[in-house]
Order: C-alpha cells, then sequence, then structure tokens
C-alpha cells in the first residue's frame, strides 16, 4: 500500500535523526544496608531513578544483565535478597505516570522487605550501592526520513546515542511511553500498525544498544522486505 | 574527517566518530589546556598523548603544559598519592612547602595561557593548587582525579581539598571514589587508545620474539602482570599465586614494570620482587624503560593469562589493555577492576593469592573458557573503554559544565 500521511496530525513531519551523549554524575547517596537503601531512593534527585533505569544503557555495561534495572541488581548481588531483587526487577518505568510514582513503588516494596525481616541485610564497605544520576546532551544531526521506508536503511548507521534517544529515553517523553519510531508511524494512520506492535514488542531491558539497534533494525528489515512499502 | 579520525573509525566504527563531531560541533575554537606532572610514564601520560590530537581534529584548541617539580616535590606528592589510596601517611611541613612553592612557580609560568582558556583541566593532586594562583581565569576549571579515592586518608585529603573545592567541576573514575565537594562530580572511567604503539595489532613473528629476547620457554604457559613496581600491585601476591599454581601445573610468570618519573618508592620494591624471584629460573622480572609499549604489547600477546592481583587500583588500565588482546584477566577485587572484569564471564576477580593460584588452574585446564573469556573481554573493552568513548564523555561534560547543573541540556537549533 503506498504510503499516505493523515495531513491532520503533526507526526507526519520528516523525522529528525537526533543524537545524545551522556555523562554521568555523583549524587553523593549512597547504601550499605537496606535501611539506607530506602533513604537514598527517598531522597536521591529523581534524575537518579532514571539513571539506574535507563541511563544505565549507555555507560560500560555486559550485555547480559540479569535484572532490568541496577537497583535489583545490587539488591541481589550485595546483599543477597533474591525475592525483593525479582520484585524491583519487574518494575517497567512506562507503566507509571511518572519519575516520582517509579520512586513511591520502589520505596514501597523496600519497606514491605523490611517490614517482613527481623534484620537489615547489609554488605561490606566497599560493595555500597552508589547513586549516580546523569546529565543528556541531546544533538540535532540533521539528518531527516521523509518516509518509513527510509528507516531500515537509516537505522544501522545511527550511533548507539540515537538509537538510546529514539528507542529508550523515547519512553518517558512520547505519549503512549513508546519509542520515537513507532510515535512517527502513527502519523500514517493504521498502514503501519503491524510495524508499531512489532517494534513496541522489542523489549530493551536485556540488550546492550548495539544489538538493540540490530534488533530493530531486524525487525525494519523484516516488514519492509516482505512486500510492505 | 581528519586523517587521524578516521584511523578511529577504523577501530571503534564510523558511528562513534560521527557522534564525536556532532559533539564537538557546540565547543569548535574554545581554547582548552590539559596539566599534569608527566609527560612519560603513567596512565595519565598516555591518555593525553592522543586525548589531546583528537580533541584538535574536533576543531578544539588544545595544549598540553607540564609541572616541572623538583625531587622533594615528587616526594611530597608520591606521599599524596598513598594517602589518597588510604595509607596514613605523614607530610612535614617542608614537603608541603616544596609543593606549594612548585605549584607557585609553575602556575606563574604557565598563568597567560591558563587565564585565558575557555577549560582548563588540572590532572591528579600534583597541579591541584594552580587555580588558586590564577585570579583572573576566564574559563571553567576541572579537577580529573585518577586514582583511587575511596577512603582518602583524612588529614592529607582536608588539606588537598582546599585547593580543589573552588574548581567549577571534578571527575573521577568511579561513583565509590567521589568525594564530598561543592560543586557538580563527574564520573568518567579512563581508556586505552587502539592505535597506541601498546594495543596496537602486531604481526605474529614480533610477538613469538618475546621468548628469545627474555628467555622465556615457547611451550610452557605464561602468565603475566604488567604494572610499576608498587605495593598497590602487589607483585609479591603475585609470585606467591604463581609459586602456589606451579605445584599443579607447569607454567611461567613475567612481571613486566616500568618506572614513573613521579615514582621514587619504584626501586625499593622492586629490589623485593627480586629477591622473592631469585630462586626460580621460570620467574622473570623485567624492568622496562618507558618507551617499551611495543614490547608490552608482544608481552601481552604471547601471555596466556594476564593478572593484576591490585590491592588497590584506580582504574587498571593494563586490565583494559590485556582484555583488547583478547585475554582474560583475574585481577584484584577492588576499584575499577570491578567494572572490567566481569567474574567467569571476561575473567575472574580475586581477594588472595589463594585464589589467583586457584583461577590460574582453572583457566588453564579449561582451556575452552580460557578462549570463550578472553573474546568476552575484548568486546567489552571494544564497545565500553576505548579513547573515543572518553573523548565523548569529556566533550559531553564540557557542554554540561557550560549549562549547570540541567539534566537534559537540548542543543537543538
Amino acid at each position: 500500500m503506498a504510503e499516505q500521511p493523515d495531513d491532520k496530525s503533526p507526526l507526519t513531519q520528516p523525522f529528525n535523526i537526533r543524537d545524545c551523549a551522556l555523562v554521568s554524575m555523583a549524587t553523593g547517596y549512597r547504601a550499605q544496608n537496606l535501611r539506607e537503601f530506602k533513604e537514598g531512593l527517598l531522597r536521591v534527585h529523581e534524575g537518579s531513578i532514571y539513571h539506574h533505569f535507563w541511563g544505565r544503557f549507555l555507560e560500560p555495561q555486559f550485555d547480559e544483565p540479569e535484572y532490568s534495572n541496577d537497583f535489583a541488581a545490587w539488591v541481589y548481588h550485595r546483599l543477597n535478597e533474591k525475592a525483593l531483587a525479582e520484585k524491583l526487577s519487574v518494575i517497567d518505568p512506562t507503566d507509571y505516570e511518572n519519575i516520582e510514582s517509579v520512586r513511591q513503588d520502589l520505596v514501597e516494596r523496600v519497606e514491605d522487605r523490611l517490614y517482613e525481616n527481623e534484620f537489615v541485610p547489609w554488605t561490606r564497605a566497599d560493595e555500597q550501592f552508589h547513586f549516580v544520576r546523569s546529565q543528556i546532551v541531546v544533538l540535532d544531526t540533521g539528518r531527516y526520513l521523509e518516509i518509513p521506508s527510509d528507516l531500515p536503511a537509516a537505522v544501522p548507521g545511527m550511533t548507539i546515542g540515537s538509537i538510546f534517544y529514539h528507542f529508550i529515553d523515547a519512553r518517558k517523553r512520547t505519549e503512549d511511553r513508546s519509542d520515537d519510531f513507532s510515535a512517527w508511524l502513527t502519523g500514517w494512520g493504521d498502514t503501519y500498525n503491524d510495524l508499531r506492535l512489532k517494534l513496541m514488542a522489542v523489549d530493551p531491558f536485556f540488550s546492550s544498544l548495539k544489538e538493540l539497534r540490530f534488533m530493530v533494525t531486524r525487525v525494519l528489515e523484516e516488514y519492509f522486505s516482505g512486500g510492505n512499502s | 574527517m581528519s586523517e587521524l579520525l578516521d584511523l578511529y573509525a577504523e577501530v571503534a566504527g564510523r558511528d562513534v566518530v560521527n557522534h564525536l563531531y556532532q559533539l564537538a560541533a557546540p565547543l569548535k575554537g574554545m581554547k582548552v589546556v590539559h596539566v599534569n606532572s608527566t609527560k612519560e610514564g603513567g596512565g595519565v601520560a598516555e591518555i593525553l598523548r592522543k586525548l589531546v590530537p583528537m580533541m584538535e581534529a574536533l576543531g578544539l584548541d588544545v595544549k598540553w603544559e607540564v609541572l616541572e617539580g623538583s625531587p622533594d616535590f615528587y616526594q611530597c606528592t608520591k606521599g599524596f598519592h598513598n594517602a589518597i589510596q588510604g595509607f596514613p601517611v605523614e607530610l612535614s611541613e617542608s614537603m608541603l612547602e616544596a609543593y606549594e612553592t612548585v605549584n607557585v612557580e609553575n602556575a606563574e609560568r604557565l598563568r597567560p595561557v591558563l587565564e585565558e582558556a575557555d577549560f582548563v583541566f588540572i590532572h591528579d593532586p600534583q597541579p591541584a593548587p594552580f587555580l588558586n594562583f590564577c585570579p583572573n581565569r576566564r574559563g571553567k576549571w576541572v579537577w580529573r582525579c585518577h586514582i583511587d579515592c575511596s577512603r582518602p586518608y583524612r588529614p592529607v585529603w582536608k588539606y588537598l581539598k582546599k585547593w580543589i573545592q573552588d574548581y567549577d567541576a571534578s571527575i573521577f573514575s568511579l561513583a565509590q571514589f567521589a568525594q564530598i565537594l561543592p560543586h557538580p562530580q563527574y564520573l568518567i572511567a579512563p581508556s586505552i587508545d587502539p592505535l597506541s604503539e601498546k594495543n596496537i595489532d602486531l604481526p605474529e613473528e614480533e610477538i613469538r620474539g618475546v621468548f628469545d629476547q627474555f628467555g622465556l620457554k615457547p611451550d610452557l604457559p605464561f602468565i603475566l602482570q604488567v604494572s610499576r613496581f608498587d605495593r598497590f600491585k602487589d607483585p609479591l601476591g603475585v609470585i606467591e599465586a604463581y609459586k602456589q599454581a606451579r605445584k599443579m601445573v607447569p607454567l611461567q610468570l613475567v612481571l613486566a614494570g616500568g618506572g614513573a618519573t613521579d615514582d621514587p618508592e619504584g626501586e625499593k620494591v622492586l629490589e623485593e620482587v627480586r629477591k622473592a624471584a631469585e630462586d626460580n629460573e621460570d620467574i622473570h622480572v623485567l624492568l622496562l624503560p618507558p618507551d617499551a609499549h611495543r614490547t608490552i604489547n608482544a608481552l601481552q600477546r604471547a601471555s596466556d593469562i594476564v593478572l593484576q592481583k591490585s590491592i588497590k587500583e584506580g582504574f587498571g588500565l593494563t586490565v583494559t589493555e590485556a582484555m583488547w588482546k583478547g585475554k582474560p584477566v583475574i585481577g584484584g577485587d577492588t576499584g575499577g577492576i570491578r567494572l572490567q572484569v566481569v567474574d567467569h564471564f571476561t575473567g575472574f576477580r580475586v581477594r588472595s593469592p589463594e585464589g589467583a593460584a586457584l583461577r590460574i588452574r582453572y583457566l588453564l585446564h579449561r582451556m575452552d573458557r580460557l578462549e570463550e573469556m578472553g573474546t568476552r573481554a575484548r568486546r567489552l573493552v571494544l564497545e565500553n573503554f576505548l579513547l573515543t568513548r572518553h573523548l565523548r564523555e569529556y566533550l559531553a561534560l564540557m557542554i554540561g559544565v557550560l549549562h549547570g547543573l540541567e539534566d537534559r541540556i537540548d542543543m537543538i537549533q
């Protein structure tokens, strides 16, 4: 089917490829036991909550993480609290209205565990949790995509900063908490519904950004080489 | 694109270099000065040797200045180094006086360059007081700490803090090194240069050449630690680990170290190491000149396993170098080694000579795991610890410092 933009929607504007770079900052908050961890969660800048769910993607990491956020990983590896780690790991920030609600839920789950436990789990001084936040610099690459079928050729050449911005960071900017590509496709009415659903089904939590770029490219190539245009 | 950056694009990827150009565009033409204490030896000089020309290639106007010190000054700054890493060090009034005098003299010499710069990066404690002697500075000043600062000896840290607190920002290698300071503290891990003599690919005959050059046995498994002869690197612990592993598997050990011009303690440690190794022909202690980068490269490539059994470590660039060459690393469970050696994936983290001996035996017994971990180690470095990532974070930091503490800096026109 030919591409028929929905003229009423501003999303049919050409897609502006953006890029971003992140630099991490210390917050001064750290935790050696579960109670200090809860205090840190309560007090730390909301940018730190964002960082430990999403910003970490642009930081050195091994690409087979067991848990979907840094909080869960520390609770398991340093406090040995597997059940709590699992409960923290299922939190998906896109299910929440804002980052403050994510913070409240994290605190509640930790409080529940503190209530159940007769002692406060702790770790060694050199294995503390350090709350980190980040600054993101967003850049315009000056490159545009006119129509969705430009996507499969463009995505493999995008930087990991672009992948982060359009596929991860977008989840806190877009109306339906999806990625920017899916949001752009809504401008073509129902034409690309199948593709949107496929893109939205890519789980970003357990991959490095390079892997994510590969996965998104594969979805786009399969879609457009399958007779869709 | 510049020829220099073209070369990096071949190793790190074209997209990575394009990203640097975009990030550098708003900083084009800005005057940047880096200051440290030596041009030769040590990780800082190695990083600056390439970071500076790369920043220039991106259109920034960059200078690298070196502080000139006296023996008293270096004695004092070696004391700072140890104290920052947590050892109680008493510094006499006369040592501190030498430190301050050298700083006053050097700041005087460099003042015109420093005061007109848009950004000044001061590396480590040696030139930290410079800021206080440049009252007409117009740019942003950033103090970069390359040392493990997780538990500094308090009296010395309090003394240094008075020189550091007025900076616009500081940079630490890891979150656990950050201190309470009245300005933003950025976290940037160091990196290696894949195109330097120390890391570039070498012909096979050059790699095999180290066996003849140093009298090594070509058929005997070969474990290696490359580091300065410094107590924090625990060379005696490495010898102990070797001796224990050697009871079960035949192998040889090379301890290769260089001296840095700002490390007067190295001689003493080297003597102790030689003594511990003297009755074993398969332990080779090599004191290499500071420019022996290619030799170190060949030794790392020729080895089977690389150790970095540090007790304290800032970041551990020798770990990164070994991993880049596809070697699994057995490292001390400390500092930046934790960020690189992912236990059971890219190597093993250990807390004792016994732990190191156990892992040496395991890897030599399971060569399939050794290969697998080496492949993963190289990939981890490719994606996270090359100079291009380091430069990217410096550029992001510079934009960040210019914009204050905003979470999101939108450079879209």
